[in-house]
């Protein structure tokens, strides 16, 4: 079995108000050396598989059509083997 | 016979009602409710894809709604031509879907933006607003996600072959920053697809379509889609 973590972050091109407004919150509470906040997503679950190459198929299937949209984000996934969720 | 207005209906869609309403009590039209777990569109004749917060906007907005079973339908029946209208998440919906292009971002000002916005109909020859006779109406918006975003290629795309319907406004249909109320780009309220038979809009129609409310523009959006089936 696989333990899978996906990161999914906006593109740089595109704006980004929320890191935008958590900055300006960093700033308030006096962390004047903090730049370029970006907010993203996190997911992590398993895959109940201990074939690699199908873990890693359908991590990035699911990624790709699901839980990003590649319009507006990338991602980036990592497997790590594990003995049980 | 009249038109049938299918009305899909996603856990957390929640303008259904209104946009049942409007077509079936108000412009006296057929109307029915497809629940999103349907695959039939029961033979109507216009789809609308409602306002709301489909499944929570869970993840992105629209984006799993896009697998509800009911959409399998929707696609095929646009691809054949079918009339569809996206209103507010309904937009969102095609979107993800990928029948109209681009994405919907968190507005610039992170604020749920819900207000009356003028719109200029830029363009009045497609079958969603060809009844239309002013150049600017006043819709109202409910949104906290409508800034719309695509590539520079795909905006000018857009431009190209006029598939931008409506446009954020003063009130004398001059496009400026102060009148877009989300950030869209090039302050896109609504679009078409190439074939012109898919509108996706933030604003909401439905809600101003009842002489009761004292704003019926919103009529005109329905009469040109009914007069053009």
């Amino acid at each position: 079995m696989y333990k899978a973590t996906v990161i999914i972050r906006t593109r740089p091109d595109i704006l980004d108000p929320q890191g935008k407004a958590a900055e300006q919150g960093a700033k308030l509470l006096g962390y004047t050396n903090v730049s370029k906040t970006r907010i993203g997503k996190f997911v992590e679950f398993f895959v109940n598989t201990n074939n690699t190459t199908e873990a890693e198929k359908e991590v990035k299937e699911y990624s790709e059509k699901l839980l990003s949209n590649p319009i507006m984000e990338d991602f980036e996934f990592k497997l790590e083997k594990v003995d049980e969720a | 016979m009249k038109p049938k207005f299918g009305v899909v209906v996603f856990p957390g869609s929640n303008c259904d009602h209104d946009a049942y309403y409007t077509v079936k009590k108000v412009l006296d039209n057929d109307a029915e409710f497809l629940w999103h777990k349907e695959t039939n569109l029961q033979n109507s004749d216009v789809i609308i894809l409602p306002g709301g917060f489909s499944y929570g906007d869970y993840l992105r907005t629209g984006a799993i709604a896009k697998f509800s079973p009911i959409m399998d339908a929707v696609i095929q029946f646009a691809n054949n031509g079918g009339v569809v209208i996206g209103i507010c998440n309904g937009f969102q919906v095609l979107l993800e879907t990928g029948l109209l292009p681009g994405v919907m971002l968190k507005n610039e000002s992170l604020k749920f933006v819900c207000k009356d916005v003028h719109l200029k109909v830029t363009n009045r020859n497609t079958g969603f607003t060809n009844a239309i006779t002013k150049d600017v109406i006043t819709v109202p918006v409910a949104h906290g996600e409508g800034n719309y975003f695509a590539d520079e290629e795909t905006l000018k795309e857009l431009q190209d072959n006029n598939q931008i319907v409506f446009q954020y406004s003063d009130e004398n249909g001059k496009i400026t920053k102060e009148a877009n109320p989300n950030g869209s780009k090039l302050n896109i309220a609504g679009i078409i697809n190439k074939q012109g038979n898919v509108l996706g809009m933030m604003p909401h129609p439905e809600r101003c379509s009842d002489p009761l409310l004292g704003n019926v523009d919103g009529q005109m959006i329905f009469d040109s889609i009914i007069k053009n089936l």
